[in-house]
């Protein structure tokens, strides 16, 4: 019998009788980590990492009945063994490992395969079943090494603030927010809208170590901001919060903005392609190194992902779920 | 070349024209000297030949990623935009080659006539050694399809201040015939070469849609009324000899309308005369589809000659014996204009555009209801006192366009547009109710917000019923209004139909698929034009 199986209600461990990242009320839901189209509220009981607990009590309640494991530690539930591993995603992002009886499956949620200087890199965790998402699962999607994106990110707001511009970058509260701060703390002082500044806290409160910066408050004045860098989440993109601004410059940071039509879809007025998702050499990278025999694909370029691996060699399938939406999140939470 | 692909990208991040005209504006101030006039020519749509065609390209292109040809062809539905998804998807260069833009296209142009295996070499050779924004630049010069949101007026503009030259000046010797090898930078902005060429013909004046109530626009005296032709523009320009005919998108096209190479003879030189070409048979105008079975065509037969004749219908003159006036007034204009006509020996395929007689307002306003019965769009409202300007100014010319005609309709397929939309489910099949089944009547992609589209967009990704290659078959639930021009029946359709110019009016949030339109009531329609047509 198979250790995971897809229902209506999200990806179900019979012999364990849990979830992992369900999207209907369940008993125990195993969270990847909190971008709001992996996790959802009503469930009885939520185990992560750590580091997501922050996020959840935040986000969900502060009386959430959350469960906690760190990195590589094993427990047992209904007799099947389970441990989490590092997606390298956002802080405290894990894939989820599952062991019954010698078979092993992991279920990475989202991950990239490098680096970001903040989230724990994701690590290889060999496995019979893996299931992986396909957000840019697309050849045309190679991402140049943060090195390279945040040089361009520093010139953009170099030039800006010469043309006394104020720089505002738009990124996702949960993950990009704090890549950018720990990526572009420097001469800069780095302004915060309010949902990023409260997610820094918790994080701070729970040990991340994240460089300071300020939260936007109203008594900041306007020729300050200027002078620095603005982080806010996409909700406030196209505001009226952005006419308070001297002269914004608008920065979009997503893979999404690799393509031309990703950049001039978005009325921004910079595009960099800095993704926590992993590019197309990423993702063949990380299933090979998995050695898995069967691959679930999940939300993305669902498609023509799963062919090219059968095609490949690797046994892929698609799977229907309701992740990929971690816009919504954003949106709904100002 | 790298000047070029920063101005590029400059150009695409801004949606602002001033950012646009200072972008090109700077580049034209620093970018190499020989750079320049190929610039111009590109973003004004002169093409050279196609070295390699496309085909080949991509084939190169797939090859050397090593990605099998379909999943190239899921990038380039993802992509939409064939140069682009080849830069994407090539390895990354090995080497950098700093190349000037002009090199470039001459090279390019060199490998016309030579063997595949030469052009190639060539093609590799140049991949490997260019970054991935300067690659699609290079490509985009093979295929020399350069739309960049770059419009011709703003590039005008940038010239002209760049220059300090009068715009209408540079946009006459922009028009004008040239090529980019044999002129440089200074010698376009100052025109030299109109001045020798037969042909050039004067920037079209071109009408606002009526914003307002016509009685806001003061006196009736002041204005001239004539009916809104649905053909195309185009201008007669006849000097030392030479007749040429010029389109609306400045393209000559004198070899399509025989019925007009009359004028040769009969035009004194130093005449340019703007009216609409239009289908025109026993004094009547016909329908634009009619007309269409004329255009674009390379060689026209007999019977097209025969079932479909042209005619010009004039409603200006922009230079009288050789001499331009545009600077004088609408009223004189039209003087002039019909003394030249008058001498001509042929009034049948060449005809004044009436000027409507009205009393009132309200009366041209019950007239402008009567359009359709002459096939034309509406009223074109000129004041009499008005200059023949380059392009759109407000305020001295209208167009006061009849309402179109409209049809709900639901959505039953969506499919991922291209260049700007792609990545987003933008282009809609549409139909109508014919008893039990739902049948295609017209396809369409503009009227919505982006917001709108992005809601659009996750009604299909959550409803696709299912997939063939890009198009996704949706549960038919959302009800648009679908504007139209015209109906006109149709062989190729399986409605029996076809819609003319179809697009959306507005989403029609408030009704259910159970309250669309019916095949029938397109075809009462449909009669009804054609009995009009026949009066």
């Amino acid at each position: 019998m198979a250790l995971i199986t897809f229902t209506n209600k999200g990806i179900y461990c019979k012999q364990g009788d849990f979830y992992i990242d369900p999207w209907q009320p369940v008993n125990l839901a195993v969270t990847t980590h909190g971008h709001s189209d992996h996790v959802k509220p009503g469930n009885k009981g939520y185990l992560c990492h750590d580091l997501t607990k922050p996020v959840l009590l935040q986000r969900l309640g502060a009386d959430l009945p959350v469960q906690t494991l760190p990195y590589g530690k094993e427990i047992s539930i209904n007799g099947v063994k389970l441990s989490l591993f590092p997606a390298g995603h956002v802080i405290g992002s894990a894939q989820v490992k599952l062991e019954y009886k010698g078979e092993i499956c992991v279920i990475s949620g989202d991950y990239k395969t490098e680096y970001d200087g903040i989230s724990t890199a994701f690590e290889p965790v060999r496995c019979h079943t893996f299931v992986s998402e396909s957000t840019f699962g697309l050849p045309i999607y190679k991402w140049q090494p943060q090195a390279e994106i945040f040089r361009q990110i520093r010139n953009w707001v170099t030039d800006n603030n010469n043309q006394l511009k104020t720089s505002v970058l738009i990124a996702y509260s949960l993950g990009k927010a704090q890549r950018l701060i720990k990526n572009l703390t420097g001469d800069q002082a780095i302004y915060v809208h309010q949902s990023i500044a409260n997610l820094n806290e918790a994080f701070i409160h729970a040990g991340v170590k994240l460089p300071a910066t300020i939260k936007i408050t109203p008594d900041i004045k306007k020729e300050e901001l200027q002078k620095g860098i603005v982080i806010v989440p996409p909700a406030l993109a196209d505001g009226k919060w952005m006419k308070n601004l001297l002269n914004p410059s608008t920065g979009i940071c997503s893979g999404w903005m690799s393509v031309r039509a990703g950049r001039r879809w978005q009325s921004a007025d910079a595009g960099f392609a800095l993704s926590d998702h992993a590019d197309w050499p990423g993702l063949l990278t990380a299933i090979k190194n998995t050695e898995a025999g069967k691959v679930y694909v999940t939300h993305g370029f669902v498609s023509p992902f799963s062919k090219y691996l059968n095609e490949q060699g690797i046994s892929a399938r698609e799977v229907v779920t309701r992740y990929g939406n971690e816009e919504e999140e954003v949106l709904k939470e100002t | 070349m790298k000047r070029f692909a920063e101005l590029i990208q400059q150009l695409e991040m801004s949606n602002k024209t001033n950012d646009k005209i200072a972008a090109l504006i700077s580049y034209f101030s620093t970018a190499d000297e020989k750079d320049k006039p190929y610039v111009i020519a590109m973003f004004t749509g002169k093409k050279p030949r196609r070295p390699v065609p496309t085909a080949l390209i991509r084939e190169w292109a797939v090859e050397l990623s090593g990605i099998p040809a379909w999943l190239f062809a899921e990038c380039y539905h993802s992509v939409g935009d064939l140069s682009e998804t080849i830069a994407l998807i090539l390895p990354p260069p090995d080497h950098h080659t700093d190349r000037k833009l002009h090199e470039w296209i001459t090279d390019l142009a060199l490998l016309n006539g030579q063997s595949d295996a030469v052009k190639k070499e060539f093609i590799h050779q140049a991949w490997a050694g260019l970054s991935t924004p300067e690659r699609f630049i290079f490509n985009k010069l093979i295929s020399g399809n350069f739309r960049i949101g770059v419009s011709g007026k703003m590039l005008v503009n940038a010239i002209a201040r760049q220059s300090n030259t009068e715009s209408s000046k540079i946009m006459h010797s922009i028009m004008g015939k040239w090529s980019p090898d044999e002129i440089t930078y200074q010698e376009l902005v100052e025109g030299k070469h109109v001045n020798t060429d037969n042909s050039w013909p004067y920037p079209f004046c071109l009408a606002y849609a009526l914003d307002a109530a016509p009685a806001d626009l003061g006196e009736i005296r002041d204005w001239q009324a004539e009916w809104k032709w649905d053909g195309i523009r185009g201008q007669i320009v006849k000097r030392n000899g030479e007749l040429f005919i010029w389109s609306r998108g400045e393209e000559l096209i004198t070899a399509q309308f025989p019925e007009l190479h009359f004028l040769k003879d009969d035009l004194p030189d130093g005449t340019v005369i703007d009216g609409e070409i239009l289908a025109v048979k026993d004094g009547n105008v016909q329908l634009f589809s009619i007309l269409q079975q004329r255009l674009n065509r390379k060689t026209i037969s007999k019977s097209q000659l025969r079932d479909v004749p042209v005619g010009f219908y004039v409603y200006d003159i922009l230079e009288h014996e050789g001499n331009d006036i545009r600077k004088e007034d609408l009223a004189s204009r039209r003087k002039k204009l019909e003394e030249v006509l008058a001498r001509l020996s042929n009034q049948q395929t060449i005809l004044l555009s009436p000027v409507i007689q009205f009393d009132n307002w309200e009366q041209l306003a019950e007239l402008r209801e009567t359009s359709r019965t002459n096939n034309s769009e509406g009223i074109m409202l000129k004041k009499l006192s008005s200059l023949y300007h380059s392009g759109r100014k407000r305020g001295d010319w209208w167009k006061w366009k009849i309402n179109p005609y409209t049809v709900d309709a639901v959505m039953i397929y969506a499919q991922k547009g291209s260049g700007r939309r792609a990545n987003h489910f933008t282009d809609y099949t549409f139909a109508v109710s014919d008893g039990e089944h739902l049948i295609t009547i017209a396809k369409a992609y503009s009227g919505l917000t982006d917001n709108e589209i992005k809601e659009v967009d996750s009604f299909v990704r959550k409803n696709a019923l299912e997939k063939f290659g890009p198009v996704r078959t949706v549960k038919p639930e959302l009800v648009f209004e679908i504007a139209f021009e015209g109906i006109a029946v149709s062989k190729r359709h399986k409605a029996g139909l076809a819609l003319r110019f179809p697009r959306i009016m507005r989403w029609r949030k408030d009704k259910k698929v159970t309250e669309i339109n019916t095949l029938d009531d397109l075809r009462q329609l449909l009669a009804s034009t054609y009995a009009a047509e026949k009066e």
